[in-house]
């Protein structure tokens, strides 16, 4: 970023006025962060010149109805599960008054730091039919006491709902308390019930929030294997692990991701297109608007409802790990736990912070430039998202490998020298893949924010002697904050709970607290892998309080 | 922006201990898909008998390969150690291991636990057994895993999900004594006596016979093990099935030397010194398995479960027939 005051002939038509940059600067960023992601994503698509159509028609044959129709419900049950429990939980904690509400706004993002599959493998311990809930009942009514099956996809949507919620809940909440009550009067001073104005106006006016945090979702839904495996549900996901690890064709595997890919940025690209046509601007930010009092049974019914979600999804998970821990605490606990737990936290904050940046670049880069090819780069650069993790991980290692091989022979051929691996195994090569794979949480993030900086503040600034960095530093930085904060966590939490591309990039002895979640789930030793879960989730609540503190004041 | 600086060189600064290394004459380094907890123990043995250090990487069997494959001969690991024959089996076939001709391993471990080019070595046994209820089953009434089949058993069976290798390699090896069309009968008949969908995982197989949910199962004997352990009044038990033909199932945790391994001597030193008596103890008894060893004595604790004839049919094949097991079970219904 240049800083010299000059204003070249370009950079001052409409779009580049504020920056003193090349025009072309902000388009190549994004190109650069798109191939990035592009690089592991071809690895894929190029599987496509090795049909394996032996095992597509097996899959047609056999698995492949079951597994769309399977996907289709989850993603479909997932994604109007976390709106429904988002939304609502959102609209009660932003924008209304009850007993509770204080606590809980910041106590119902908790579940964000639970990894879904920690959440997958307590609930079916409590739920299912071995549980202590299912026991206790056939104690008391005996053996034809009826409860709901847990392993089935109604369970599989309810337990994904509950550990993803909180990303519609935290991006729509941001939208609420910004808007809340004010846009309600407006709305009722038109003569709308308070229902209808919600729905009328309100919610839509939400809407970048709330579509930034669903699509989040459907990508996780999508790229999920580790909690529908744990239940057995088959998805295209397993389908894939199917593929590469039974019958070792990786290329059918990638074939299967490359489909997953292609439908998410279709999806995408739909939101995008939605998105376009409204302008979301306020005329004015308002810190803090008044609450909606609630009263009588109301209130109770709204803190009754608060409780109920933060319990099933985090307080009777984190008991239950808490006493697991308990139970196995003196044999499996050593000083190697510190050295997981400072892994897992210096990775998550190192690459929260290069996601965070790079993510604040995209989406200055996508407010310069509204043409399509700006567009296109931005969409592909949050595509990580929505890959299996093993997947993305097979297509970073890849290149890499080929890259590294180069090396070693250009090193052997120019110098003479015998040298091992230059990229794997470097902290550097996981952040950039971290940076892949969750690019969309830290964009998502900022860009809903980023709708809120209107032009009239930027020319209002511009007319107050504000230019370039200053503009930034001064003006859009401030009201970016929360959404910079939320893009630091997502992407710090989501990083820490992150396994495969840990399992494939990591150096020598870089082991992390996924890593031993991990190793424990894999030979079904859960009760011990409780431990390590529960430094997991105490070492993501930490950022997550904070954010909630942060995203109060503004 | 301005904190760009800064943020490179906390970057950097986390690069440069980790950074690229020159590659050590005495260490060996290995890639595990047997877990830290299970193979730590022996490599920190290993070291401190003979001074050699081990560098290690857990990961899937997959992921394991396919790094292997891409890193071709730069590659800095020496051994590859995987559970499930089948997994070793595809790294032949990928071209990522060695032959390695050695008196100590073949007179060390049973012919039909290795690989027969020589590339790959079993180094512990599992046993893959009928578990059943006490309370509800007497073992007069059990005989043999095609035999789960019977009507007679009919919504009383439980068993794991297929997409698991272990079961894989069951019915490939049913597969190698009846062949496909006879298999998938078998198979057809387990669905059809299933008492719930698939488990993810044998202990939860194993709780569902305890709870009442079903009254037979098949799993490996660790994990009854495990079971047993956290309750000596546990109301399961294991049959040896299949004792008047094929034997009971069993599979191998095991290794090969790389392709382009750097350090090959030390390797193939290490695999002998994991074959021998000693390691072979603390190998199997790790995670409750059998020595492949047959100088070995199985641990005491095993040992009460009883003994057994095991199938002897060369384990090669489970990887050779996985792919039809697959099929055929995604064919029978069984997911």
């Amino acid at each position: 970023m240049q800083q010299t005051p000059a204003i070249t002939p370009e950079a001052s038509s409409r779009g580049f006025r504020c920056f003193h940059v090349k025009p072309s600067a902000w388009q190549w960023l994004t190109l650069g962060v798109a191939l990035l992601v592009l690089v592991p994503l071809s690895v894929l698509f190029f599987a496509w010149t090795e049909p394996a159509w032996d095992i597509w028609q097996h899959l047609r044959e056999t698995l492949l109805s079951r597994l769309l129709l399977n996907t289709m419900i989850l993603v479909v049950g997932v994604s109007s599960g976390t709106l429904l429990i988002g939304i609502s939980l959102a609209w009660l904690t932003g924008a209304c008054d009850f007993p509770g509400r204080r606590v809980f706004s910041w106590a119902l993002l908790l579940p964000l730091a639970m990894p879904t599959y920690v959440l997958a493998f307590v609930s079916l311990g409590i739920f299912d039919f071995t549980g202590p809930v299912q026991t206790q009942l056939r104690e008391w009514f005996g053996r034809g006491a009826w409860f709901p099956d847990m392993r089935s996809a109604g369970g599989v949507v309810l337990v994904m709902s509950l550990a993803l919620y909180p990303y519609v809940y935290l991006l729509a909440r941001n939208a609420f308390r910004t808007q809340g009550k004010r846009a309600l009067e407006a709305a009722q001073s038109l003569g709308c019930s308070p229902v209808g104005g919600f729905f009328k106006v309100v919610l839509p006016m939400a809407r970048p929030w709330i579509t930034g945090g669903a699509t989040l979702v459907l990508m996780e839904a999508l790229a999920d294997f580790g909690a529908v495996s744990i239940f057995n549900y088959d998805t295209f996901t397993t389908a894939i692990y199917k593929a590469w690890f039974g019958f070792f064709s990786l290329s059918a595997a990638a074939q299967l991701s490359s489909l997953l890919v292609a439908m998410v940025f279709v999806l995408v690209a739909i939101e995008q297109r939605l998105r376009k046509r409204m302008r979301f601007a306020q005329s004015r930010i308002t810190p803090q608007t008044e609450s909606i009092k609630l009263t009588g049974g109301r209130k109770w019914l709204a803190t009754g409802y608060c409780t109920g979600i933060l319990s099933i999804a985090f307080l009777l998970p984190a008991l239950q790990l808490i006493s697991w821990s308990l139970e196995i605490f003196h044999e499996e606990f050593d000083s190697r736990y510190l050295g997981l737990l400072g892994h897992s936290l210096a990775l998550g904050l190192m690459s929260a912070l290069l996601i965070a940046a790079t993510a604040l670049l995209l989406a200055y880069a996508g407010r310069r430039h509204q043409d399509r090819l700006t567009h296109g780069f931005i969409r592909t650069a949050t595509l990580g998202y929505a890959l299996p993790g093993t997947v993305l991980a097979v297509g970073i290692f890849i290149p890499l490998a080929w890259l590294d091989n180069q090396l070693i022979r250009l090193a052997q051929q120019l110098f003479g020298l015998q040298i091992s691996q230059l990229l794997q195994g470097t902290i550097l090569i996981m952040l950039l893949a971290y940076m892949i794979r969750f690019m969309a949480a830290g964009f998502k993030s900022i860009d809903s924010a980023m709708h809120r900086v209107t032009t009239n503040i930027d020319e209002a600034s511009r007319l107050m002697g504000l230019r370039g960095i200053k503009l930034l530093y001064k003006v859009h930085l401030p009201m970016l904050r929360g959404g910079i904060f939320t893009a630091l966590t997502l992407a710090f939490v989501d990083v820490m709970k992150e396994m495969p591309i840990t399992l494939m990039t990591r150096p020598f002895g870089w082991d992390t607290l996924a890593v031993k979640i991990f190793e424990l789930t894999s030979e079904g030793e859960w009760e011990r892998a409780a431990l390590p879960s529960l430094t997991l989730l105490m070492s993501g609540l930490l950022p997550i309080v904070l954010l909630m503190r942060q995203t109060d004041k503004d | 922006m301005k904190k760009m600086p800064y943020f490179l060189t906390v970057l950097v600064l986390a690069v440069l201990p980790v950074g690229p290394s020159l590659a050590f004459a005495d260490e060996l380094v290995v890639y595990s898909a047997r877990k830290e907890h299970l193979i730590k123990p022996l490599f920190d043995e290993y070291t401190k008998e003979t001074g050699t250090k081990i560098s290690f990487i857990t990961d899937k069997a997959g992921p394991l390969l396919q790094r292997l494959e891409a890193e071709g001969k730069n590659t800095r690991a020496d051994l590859l150690v995987t559970v499930d024959a089948g997994n070793l089996w595809h790294a032949t076939r990928e071209g990522v291991l060695q032959p390695v001709e050695s008196e100590v391993l073949k007179s060390n471990i049973p012919a039909n636990l290795r690989d027969p080019g020589n590339q790959w070595f079993g180094l512990s046994l599992r046993a893959r057994t009928i578990v059943y209820s006490t309370e509800r089953v007497r073992p007069e009434q059990l005989s043999t895993y095609e035999d789960l089949g019977n009507p007679k058993w009919k919504d009383r069976l439980v068993l794991r999900t297929s997409k698991k290798v272990y079961n894989q390699s069951l019915v490939a090896m049913l597969i190698a004594e009846h062949g496909e069309a006879e298999t998938e009968k078998i198979v057809k008949s387990w669905v059809g006596n299933l008492a719930t969908e698939p488990f993810s995982n044998d202990t939860k197989t194993m709780q569902s016979i305890l709870a009442g949910q079903g009254d037979v199962g098949v799993v490996n004997t660790y994990y009854f093990g495990r079971l047993l352990k956290k309750d000596s009044d546990l109301k399961l038990a294991l049959f040896w099935p299949n004792q008047e033909t094929s034997g009971v199932h069993v599979n191998i945790s095991g290794a090969g030397v790389t392709r382009y391994a750097k350090n090959r001597d030390a390797a193939v030193k290490f695999l002998e010194w994991l074959s021998s008596a000693k390691a072979q103890n603390m190998f199997a008894d790790a995670n409750m398995e059998y020595p492949v060893n047959q100088e070995v004595k199985t641990h005491p604790y095993v040992a009460t479960w009883g003994e057994f004839k095991a199938n002897e049919r060369n384990l090669a094949l489970a990887g050779q027939l996985q792919e039809a097991a697959i099929k055929l079970m995604d064919r029978a219904g069984y997911h």
